[in-house]
């Protein structure tokens, strides 16, 4: 016991590196809803007066509203449909022994490190050889490569944490692979399940490379920020828009994180990576 | 439904993980209302071998019949047995009623019968008030019996218990044993019961396999095992066993005679095994079989004079080795510690063995 | 409970043999068990990424005509890599820029994880989930914030200019390869924390407890046992914030200005402005193909190093 308390005695350096690791990981962050009620076009100190005229101006712009729906509309599809195949894939890759799993789990998590654009313009270069024309659903196909990955990963841990005879139990007791689910293993991953239904939606409704190839004529909500990027003028009111989207962003990510909590000390001090 | 002669049918079931031979061509069969326990080692294929019986693995090659049915084809959810898991598997989001209710949702009975019929097993288990309680607030005996409730509430042809009181301590475990064999009495049920602990499975049992690497060595009842073990494993896995060199020197209708290292020329019941004069086989003879003395006999019946080189005191017994000419290791020898004094230890002291001849056993 | 009601009913079931073959291998075979539950996830990443793939390799080996192509196979654009300086000046910048990104993420991150696993004993959770949240949001925003911070009349200099600090504003800090490297790293420090934390919560304490039993100080302790133990994490950390960081655009595109240009900014633009997606493609197979390279590399130093240590 002395020992170990010898090992772990406070360290007053790295208490100060990791709140200052902490605070630098957050500012840069924090300054766009700073700036957003600032009462200038120009992002500069010092600050002018209060203002929130660049929020209600926002409210007024259809196109705003148009591109938050789209978003939206992907986020939610992309949520449902990746964390409903992620589901019966994480259970596949923790539950049953066969044979070429290794590289089968290697390559379905391929999307997590491979460079988003080399996805986007092979996607494009597919779509386009197919005449098909580019839209939300190929937003969608394309947030659904790196979201389903992220849903299984997210879901893995969950499975592991609890043991299979749970649910040899329950066919045992005479439920079959149906009722099986509904009955044990759903309310059994269900924190994961719906952890993975909030991160895969907030990573859909604020990815930006793959649906800037992949976008036709209704843009995402990263989309038409990037398009106003152009305009100083829009400056403050983009500055408004990103802060509701990081803030909201922020809060269903921290949600899904701390509902998900238990498979996230069980993945860590297991294998993760 | 060939050759099919008892509740249980196993007949030449092998089963490979990949490469690896967990069953190999095991036979055996199990009668109704039998309490049948799978004993050996862990990795011995005897836990395999009650999955299979559960369905949740499948024989590489063989058939299991359950009461006359191929089981083949049975998913689990399907088969007429059930089983109480080594680490009993409650359901953790659900509370005690609602875990011994689970396998009733198929019956669709009213809610009042199915509240009877839990409350009926909530007295069989002896927990009637913990109806509500949820699972994480349950004691490892009390997991264990609505394990059990749980499992016979759906009245199985067969119960199926894999190491059921493993997790248990040495003084509930005693408990839960003498519970478990009185409610296999009640309900009637063939329990059959997966177990490395060779005490629980003779105390338990009406018959015993004893398996290793797959194969069963030896299926008897619990008195068969420990009196007439086949084979040195099974003899030195169920209990202490001395082991003696010997050579035949000739056999009769009803016996066979062996010279043995350090114990002399004995005369053995046998009549099933067939030996030829002069063939090296063993000798083996149980502790408490052999009696320890002061003197030699003075009644004329065998006996062999040794050393006494050290004495185990085991409260209701003791334990003692004694060194004898032409045998190597110290032959063990157990005794009961009377009231009246005990055998004088002392370390070095000759002392005198004798036995009778049917208590020892021919292996080859 | 009587004997009786134990014993008469079957109520589990019949047992009777399950129909249909496809029932009878799914309930036979693990392995197809396995792989039926696997097979939407598997079909779809399947034709997402092998299929547009495949194309991508075909249309490398084609050339730009006007509007359209010519779909005749030539190495004509893997021959304009080579021989023009330009391509492979911008290859050889990213990597630069990206080792630049993954030693500084590692180097900084390091301490953070360090802290983390050994001397955060409550709330754990709090401190992974607050550390690992950015990195779920949206990394344009991210990069944009970066803009907000660093631009000529950004926060930083408007800040020293406002206290006086300095006459003129800071041109060095927008539009430089340095601003490139600040905004990458800070972008996936998230990312790269992850498993640098996994390898040092993983390191058994007794073995730092051995070694300061056997007269190690804190230092020679940390560098003889932690660091060694870790090195699978700093590797995977390593892999994971370089490959991601070499195909990216919108830092260089938002922040680099000439000369903090990358590999990823000239493919979009041949798939954009310059209109010349064989050329695109034939880019983006050679990154991949030199990415690949750099992966096998790095796995094989983590085979390497795990052998050592176990």
């Amino acid at each position: 016991m002395s020992v170990e308390s010898y090992i772990r005695k406070p360290n007053r350096p790295l208490q100060l590196y990791a709140a200052i690791f902490l605070i630098t990981l957050y500012l840069p962050v924090l300054f766009l809803p700073l700036f957003s009620f600032n009462d200038s076009l120009y992002v500069r100190f010092p600050l002018e007066s209060f203002t929130v005229r660049w929020y209600v101006e926002l409210f007024a712009r259809d196109a705003v509203w148009n591109a938050l729906w789209n978003s939206v509309r992907v986020g939610v599809a992309v949520a449902l449909v990746s964390t409903t195949m992620g589901i019966f894939a994480a259970k596949a890759i923790t539950r049953y022994r066969m044979p070429g799993k290794g590289p089968v789990v290697t390559f379905i998590m391929l999307p997590l490190v491979v460079p988003l654009i080399i996805f986007g313009v092979a996607l494009l270069v597919l779509m386009s050889q197919l005449g098909v024309p580019l839209s939300l659903y190929t937003v969608a196909i394309g947030h659904m490569i790196v979201c389903l990955p992220f849903s299984i990963a997210v879901l893995i841990p969950r499975f592991e944490g609890f043991d299979a005879s749970i649910e040899e139990a329950s066919a045992d007791l005479g439920e079959n692979a149906w009722w099986t689910f509904w009955r044990v293993t759903l309310p059994m991953v269900g924190p994961g399940v719906l952890a993975s239904l909030m991160l895969t939606f907030t990573v859909s409704f604020d990815e930006f490379i793959l649906a800037f190839f992949l976008s036709g004529t209704q843009p995402t909500l990263p989309m038409y920020i990037w398009g106003q990027l152009r305009f100083p003028q829009e400056f403050p009111s983009v500055l408004a828009l990103s802060s509701i989207i990081i803030v909201v962003s922020f809060v269903i990510v921290f949600l899904g994180q701390w509902i998900n909590r238990g498979a996230i000390s069980a993945s860590t001090s297991g294998d993760a990576s | 439904m060939s050759g099919n002669n008892g509740f249980i049918s196993i007949q030449n079931v092998d089963k490979y993980f990949g490469s690896f031979q967990a069953i190999n061509d095991v036979s055996m069969t199990v009668g109704h209302g039998e309490f049948f326990s799978l004993l050996g080692a862990s990795g011995c294929g005897k836990t395999t071998l009650l999955r299979m019986l559960a369905g949740f693995e499948n024989p590489s090659s063989g058939e299991i019949y359950i009461d006359g049915q191929p089981m083949s084809d049975v998913p689990p959810h399907m088969r007429p047995v059930n089983m109480v898991f080594q680490n009993y598997a409650i359901f953790p989001h659900l509370n005690v009623r609602d875990n011994i209710a689970y396998g009733l949702r198929k019956q669709k009975l009213p809610k009042a019968r199915r509240d009877d019929m839990v409350d009926e097993m909530l007295e069989l288990i002896k927990l009637p008030h913990y109806g509500n309680r949820k699972a994480n607030q349950l004691s490892g005996g009390q997991r264990q019996r609505i394990a059990l409730a749980r499992a016979l509430i759906l009245r199985p042809k067969v119960l199926l218990l894999d190491e059921p009181l493993g997790a248990l301590d040495k003084q509930l475990r005693e408990q839960m044993q003498l519970e478990l064999r009185a409610l296999q009495r009640t309900v009637g049920i063939t329990f059959v019961f997966v177990t490395h602990d060779q005490e629980e499975a003779l105390t338990l049992s009406d018959r015993i396999a004893v398996m290793s690497r797959g194969e069963v060595l030896q299926l008897d009842t619990p008195g068969g095992l420990y009196e007439r073990p086949q084979g040195r494993e099974v003899a030195s896995f169920i209990g202490t066993m001395n082991f003696f060199d010997g050579q035949v020197r000739g056999q009769t209708a009803e016996a066979i005679s062996v010279e043995a290292a350090g114990l002399g020329v004995l005369s053995i019941p046998e009549t099933k095994g067939r030996f030829v004069e002069g063939e090296s086989v063993q000798i083996a003879l149980r502790p408490e079989k052999l009696e320890l003395m002061d003197a030699a006999p003075t009644d004329g019946s065998e006996s062999t004079k040794g050393v006494l080189q050290n004495a185990a005191y085991l409260g209701e017994r003791s334990h003692y080795y004694v060194k004898v000419d032409g045998h190597e290791t110290p032959i063990a020898v157990s005794a009961q510690n009377r009231f009246d004094g005990s055998f004088a230890v002392e370390e070095g002291k000759p002392v005198w063995l004798t036995w009778r001849d049917e208590a020892a056993v021919v292996l080859r | 409970m009587t004997d009786q009601t134990l014993q008469s009913g079957s109520a589990s079931g019949t047992a009777g043999p399950r129909a249909g073959w496809f029932g009878r291998l799914i309930y036979r075979s693990e392995t197809a068990r396995g792989y039926t539950l696997l097979t939407p996830a598997l079909v779809f990443l399947g034709v997402a990424i092998l299929v547009p793939f495949g194309i991508l390799v075909v249309m490398s080996f084609w050339t730009a005509e006007g509007f359209g192509f010519d779909t005749t196979l030539t190495t004509h654009n893997y021959e304009q890599f080579f021989e023009r300086p330009i391509y492979m000046a911008l290859l050889s910048r990213t990597f630069g820029i990206s080792g630049m990104v993954t030693i500084a993420t590692v180097l900084l991150c390091y301490p953070m994880a360090y802290y983390v696993a050994f001397h955060v004993h409550r709330n754990k959770m709090f401190w992974l989930v607050l550390i690992t949240l950015p990195f779920w949001t949206s990394y344009l925003l991210r990069v944009f914030a970066w803009k907000v911070v660093l631009g000529y009349e950004g926060v930083i200099n408007s800040a020293l200019l406002s206290v006086g600090l300095i006459e003129a504003p800071l041109e060095f800090l927008l539009y430089s390869k340095q601003a490139v490297i600040i905004t990458l790293a800070h972008a996936w420090a998230a990312f790269a924390i992850l498993p640098l934390y996994v390898s040092l919560e993983k390191i058994d304490k007794s073995l730092l407890e051995a070694a300061t039993d056997l007269g190690d100080g804190p230092v020679r302790r940390f560098f003889r046992i932690t660091l060694p133990l870790s090195l699978p994490g700093v590797i995977s950390a390593s892999l994971l914030v370089f490959i991601p960081t070499t195909g990216d655009y919108i830092t260089p595109a938002l922040l680099g200005g000439p000369d903090g240009a990358m590999i990823g900014n000239l493919i979009q633009k041949q798939f954009g402005p310059i209109n010349n997606w064989p050329m695109g493609a034939a880019l983006s197979i050679i990154l991949m193909l030199c990415i690949a390279a750099i992966s096998l590399i790095f796995i094989m130093l983590t085979l390497f190093v795990r052998k050592r240590i176990s």
